[in-house]
């Protein structure tokens, strides 16, 4: 029987609701006459404490709450992809049909749509004994996505029925399982999970493959492999939206759960308009045939901010565990900290450093946990590499929440004021930025590369780091007395940079570099760089090399050559080595 | 409905705040009407209910107000505000009421002030330019419609004048139509709000406006509703009467100190330099009433100014704002005493926006390339002007020379012009055109070759 109680206290987003005992932690409830979605956050006595999904707005002392018997949680089945979620899984065009442009309060509409038909294929049959996780059937979802129905990771049992191929919809049993004590368990096209706990997999594997962003500086220099965490910190204006709608669009991910966190409605536009447009480099399909979005902008209620990221990782391991690569953005992990902390706030909760509760630090490592490459229950190799934007206050990478998110990943792309402000994208610091998952894609790398990898990148990190020094000498000298070798790094450095580094969100070649390609024009930088140096020491000036009209190319190339055509670039580097031997000769 | 009863008497007054005990039926952000001594009806908004007491933010402020004699009233509705297009020629206060001697206009809808966020899906994408005649803006950081764009000031810096400016000049080309223009001032001196009220006069604008003013001797709380009544009316001349508004919010600073005064006054914990930790999505519950909606005909583009505490744009103020808007103009201590107007600097500036409201068939196709050329001459030649401050000129390249000749020709001729100079597109590109030709050709590595042919001239 559902628990009912009444309205004691409302401050902002939080409720306490009286006469509620048996109310359990985390039930998802329905708070006042409008009957808004809450969930409760603490129990004393006979109080609750809930935590409001909608405004709170004319809620009066004295209204009912009522439990639901269920904690918060999502639906999990065919109808994800292409959607566009509030914090708590209802369906932003759905909420529109029904309350038209601007978000009302109160709406009630399930996450899955309830008439959608979806053709679907057994592939276990009647007598197959089958445990959580197990793969009954599958669904084309998209032409871009196969969806694998899968048993709740909580249920077992031999199969006793099994639907037939067929078009169902989700609401309609497609399989009963005898189970061993508890008789017949019907399954859906879809399940529930609660959002705050962890959906369960065999063993957690050692990252091996990188995750392909198409992004030089990130794939080159600072690698993500599959199934990592990485955090994006940076002021305002740096680029960690674009860095991550990137990410959303390129990644090789056969999945993309992307969360607006407290961000602007304008870029959930943004995403929802270029996706559909935007194609697959690998099948020509649809980016947002593999996307789910998951929303909840600046203006729309607080909690449901804090709830948002719980919903779209859960929703990104039911994907891993069909056994698939999933990537995860949260676009901003500091909006869902600041939710937090004001939640806190109004519990009054003791704070810690400014103002936020002492267990944020112990919420931030359990949501990175949740990223990882595993075993899952049915065997199969599946992976949720998570990314998390932070925006620190004033830019300071000394606040809270990015010394915690610290040392819960293991890439940090640290974007620059001072870059971003020279217009110099991605403005992700090459000198402060590290990746520990370089060791692991190592041998993906160098498979392709002939072993070279590793020793270009490094090569190539050593003329910027150079540059740096240098610049510190320029700065009290300037730069007309540097000797001639150093004069090169400069010079090199600036080709990098310009040439490699900056890579043009907008610009409809270099948006995506494969990894070929990146290696193709870091190597072609790097034998210029060799030539050139051989030539400076037979006494030919710099600033002859530099006025090779053919150099003017190399700075090109990112967005000149297309990704099928990368040879051009080899034809481009063959053509200044060898204007580089002819000026040798004329020395 | 509640049928109102009256409670005599409060329990506690603190700062703008005041506790009505043993309250029923009184809901969750209702509006109140406070009765003190003198027999004026102040308002006010229910901030939290917690067993019977109600704690009410008064906006007209406490003062005069004691425990005894206080009766308060709650209303069973939110605050709302009364629209219509009637309101454009008139000057109102931050409740929405006149402030001009003139009668209430007749009333055509009445709308909570607070809103109701717009759907993300519901969204249509900012892409048309808008053209505010003033180089640095219509050149660098583009302002397109629905925008939030917020102009990053300091005290004592230009910045009314250019938001005026803007607001005056600010079309979109082909259209005869201008902007109607929402104008909210909060904490404002008297001589700032008769500059406001007489440019606008002098320009005719004011039949197209409507201006909302609190004073900085008018009640602090007030400050916090003042923006929203403003925002609220361009709601419904946008969406329901197909108007294109530009809203000016003037100054956010003042705002954002109301916002730490009534904090304090509750008691909350408070995040950096004492501002509430709920300030992000406070200043979000404003920036983000700009945009355009799908298949209507109006929308909103938003102009806020703010001062700088100490320039510092770290400050929290500027720092959650532009977190939350489509970027920001920057207007320069520096620059202004060099005597140059409209003094912005282009480098920390940055209109998001503006790649898709720019370039062929919206502006010009040159438009894109020419910018980032002149941001990258731009920051180059800051660089070495520092350098030469300490090398001087001799230990120079030719180019670098240039470079310097460059960034003087670009502050004094293109980035200065008059406040009622008001440039076409053409005339800036052009402008800019010549200022590149400043540098050698071979500078321009991010102009393709065929506009360097079509536009460029070596000076
Ligand atoms: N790779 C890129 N290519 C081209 N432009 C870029 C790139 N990255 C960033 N930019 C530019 O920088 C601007 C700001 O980027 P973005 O919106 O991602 O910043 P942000 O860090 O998310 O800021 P905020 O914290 O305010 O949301 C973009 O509008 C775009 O003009
Ligand atoms: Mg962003």
């Amino acid at each position: 029987m559902a628990i009912q109680g009444k309205i004691d206290k409302i401050s902002g987003p939080v409720v306490q609701a009286e006469g509620v005992s048996g109310l359990e932690m985390h039930e998802l409830t329905m708070v006042g006459d409008a009957e808004l979605i809450g969930e409760v956050v603490r129990i004393e006595g006979t109080s609750a404490t809930i935590q409001v999904y909608e405004e709170t707005g004319g809620l009066k002392p004295g209204e009912k709450v009522v439990g639901s018997g269920m904690p918060l949680s999502v639906e999990l089945g065919p109808g994800l992809l292409q959607s566009i979620y509030d914090g708590i899984q209802r369906p932003l065009d759905v909420i529109k049909n029904l309350t038209g442009d601007f978000i009302a309060r109160g709406v009630k509409t399930p996450a899955l749509s309830r008439t959608a038909k979806w053709h679907f294929v057994p592939t276990a049959k009647v007598g197959d004994s089958v445990i959580g996780g197990a793969v009954l059937g599958t669904v084309q979802e998209t032409p871009l996505f196969q969806h694998r129905i899968l048993v709740p990771p909580n249920v077992s049992g031999t199969i006793a029925e099994i639907a037939e191929e067929g078009d169902y919809v989700i609401e309609q049993v497609i399989c009963r399982l005898r189970g061993k004590e508890k008789g017949v368990t019907e399954l859906k096209l879809y399940h529930r999970w609660p959002v705050r706990e962890p959906r369960p997999y065999i063993e957690r594997l050692e990252p091996s493959d990188p995750l392909i962003t198409g992004q030089r500086i990130i794939d080159t220099f600072f690698p993500v492999a599959k199934g990592g965490a990485v955090a994006i910190p940076g002021g305002f204006g740096t680029g960690k939206t674009i860095t991550s709608h990137q990410l959303a669009a390129w990644s090789d991910a056969e999945i993309i759960v992307y969360i607006g966190c407290g961000e602007r409605g304008n870029e959930m536009t943004e995403v929802l308009l270029t996706f559909p447009e935007w194609k697959d480099p690998k099948s020509g399909r649809p980016l947002m045939e593999r996307t789910v979005l998951i929303a909840n902008t600046s203006n729309m209620p607080v909690s449901a901010r804090e709830a948002s990221i719980y919903t779209g990782v859960t929703i990104a391991e039911y994907f891993r565990d069909m056994g698939y690569n999933v990537a995860i953005m949260a676009d901003s992990t500091s909006r869902w900290a600041e939710a937090l902390r004001e939640l806190s706030g109004r519990l009054e909760e003791m704070p810690a450093e400014e103002g936020y509760p002492s267990y944020l630090s112990s919420r931030l490592g359990e949501f990175y946990e949740r990223a990882g490459r595993v075993k899952a229950l049915n065997e199969q190799l599946g992976s949720v590499t998570l990314i998390g934007a932070v925006s620190p206050p004033g830019g300071d990478f000394s606040e809270p929440v990015t010394v915690h998110t610290k040392r819960f990943v293991r890439t940090f792309w640290a974007l620059d004021s001072a870059l971003a402000s020279m217009r110099h994208y991605p403005a992700i610091n090459w000198l402060t930025s590290y990746s520990e998952y370089t060791d692991y894609v190592e041998n993906w790398w160098n498979a392709l590369t002939n072993g070279l990898w590793r020793q270009s990148t490094i090569k190539a990190m050593d003329v910027l780091k150079r540059e740096d020094d240098l610049k510190e000498v320029i700065r009290l000298v300037g730069s007309e007395s540097l000797p001639e070798n150093e004069k090169l790094v400069m010079e090199v450095a600036r080709m990098l940079r310009e040439g490699f580094l900056q890579q043009n969100a907008y610009d409809p070649i270099d948006t995506y570099s494969s990894p070929e390609k990146q290696f193709k024009l870091l190597t072609a930088i790097l034998s210029f760089y060799e030539n050139s140096t051989k030539a400076v020491s037979k006494g030919v000036p710099v600033s002859r090399i530099m006025a090779l009209p053919s150099l003017a190319d190399i700075f090109k190339l990112r967005m000149s050559v297309p990704g099928d055509k990368i040879d051009l670039i080899d034809k481009t580097i063959n053509k200044i080595n060898s204007d580089l031997s002819s000026l040798e000769g004329k020395s | 409905m509640t049928d109102s009863i009256e409670y005599r008497g409060v329990h506690k007054i603190s700062g703008p705040l005041i506790f009505v005990e043993g309250i029923t039926g009184v809901g969750f952000n209702e509006l109140a009407e406070i009765r003190g001594d003198d027999g004026e009806t102040r308002r006010g908004r229910v901030l939290e209910i917690s067993s019977g007491v109600a704690a009410v933010e008064v906006f007209e402020g406490t003062t005069g107000l004691s425990t005894t004699s206080t009766s308060v009233k709650f209303l069973g509705r939110p605050l709302t505000i009364p629209l219509s297009t009637e309101m454009l020629g008139r000057v109102f206060n931050g409740l929405g009421e006149p402030a001009d001697g003139g009668p209430v206009p007749f009333t055509e809808d009445y709308r909570d002030v607070n809103g109701l966020p717009m759907n993300p899906y519901s969204r249509d994408y900012p892409t048309q330019f808008i053209q505010t005649g003033v180089s640095a803006i219509d050149g660098m950081d583009t302002l397109v419609r629905g925008q939030k764009l917020p102009i990053f000031s300091g005290s004592g810096l230009p910045h009314n004048l250019l938001a005026t400016q803007i607001a005056r000049q600010a079309t979109i080309r082909g259209e005869k139509e201008g902007f109607a223009v929402v104008f909210a001032a909060m904490g404002i001196k008297h001589d700032e709000a008769a500059f406001f009220k007489r440019s606008f006069e002098e320009s005719g604008a004011l039949k197209n406006s409507a201006i909302f003013l609190n004073l900085a001797d008018d009640p602090a709380v007030e400050r916090l509703v003042t923006p929203r009544s403003a925002l609220t009316l361009a709601e419904y001349l946008a969406f329901e009467q197909d108007m294109h508004v530009l809203v000016v919010i003037t100054d956010m600073t003042n705002y954002a100190e109301a916002l730490r005064e009534i904090s304090a006054a509750r008691e909350e914990v408070p995040s950096r330099k004492g501002y509430p930790g709920y300030m992000y999505s406070d200043f979000a519950s404003i920036y983000e009433r700009a945009g355009r909606i799908k298949g209507r005909k109006g929308s909103i583009t938003q102009m806020p100014v703010l001062t700088m505490p100490n320039d510092d744009i770290t400050h929290p103020i500027p720092d959650l704002t532009g977190y939350i808007t489509e970027g920001q103009i920057v207007v320069d201590r520096d620059l202004h005493r060099r005597g140059i107007y409209p003094p912005v600097n282009i480098l920390p500036s940055l209109s998001r926006l503006m790649k898709d409201g720019i370039g062929k068939g919206k502006t010009r196709e040159d438009h894109g390339q020419v910018t980032s050329q002149l941001y990258s001459a731009y920051s180059k030649a800051q660089e070495l002007r520092s350098l030469s401050a300490i090398i001087g000129e001799e230990g120079m390249t030719d180019k670098d020379r240039d470079y310097l000749k460059f960034g003087e020709a670009y502050e004094q001729r293109f980035l200065r012009q008059k406040f009622d100079e008001n440039r076409t597109l053409e005339t800036t590109l052009d402008l800019a055109w010549q200022m590149l030709s400043v540098l050698p050709e071979s500078e321009l590595s991010r102009i393709s070759d065929k506009y360097v042919k079509a536009y460029y001239k070596r000076s």
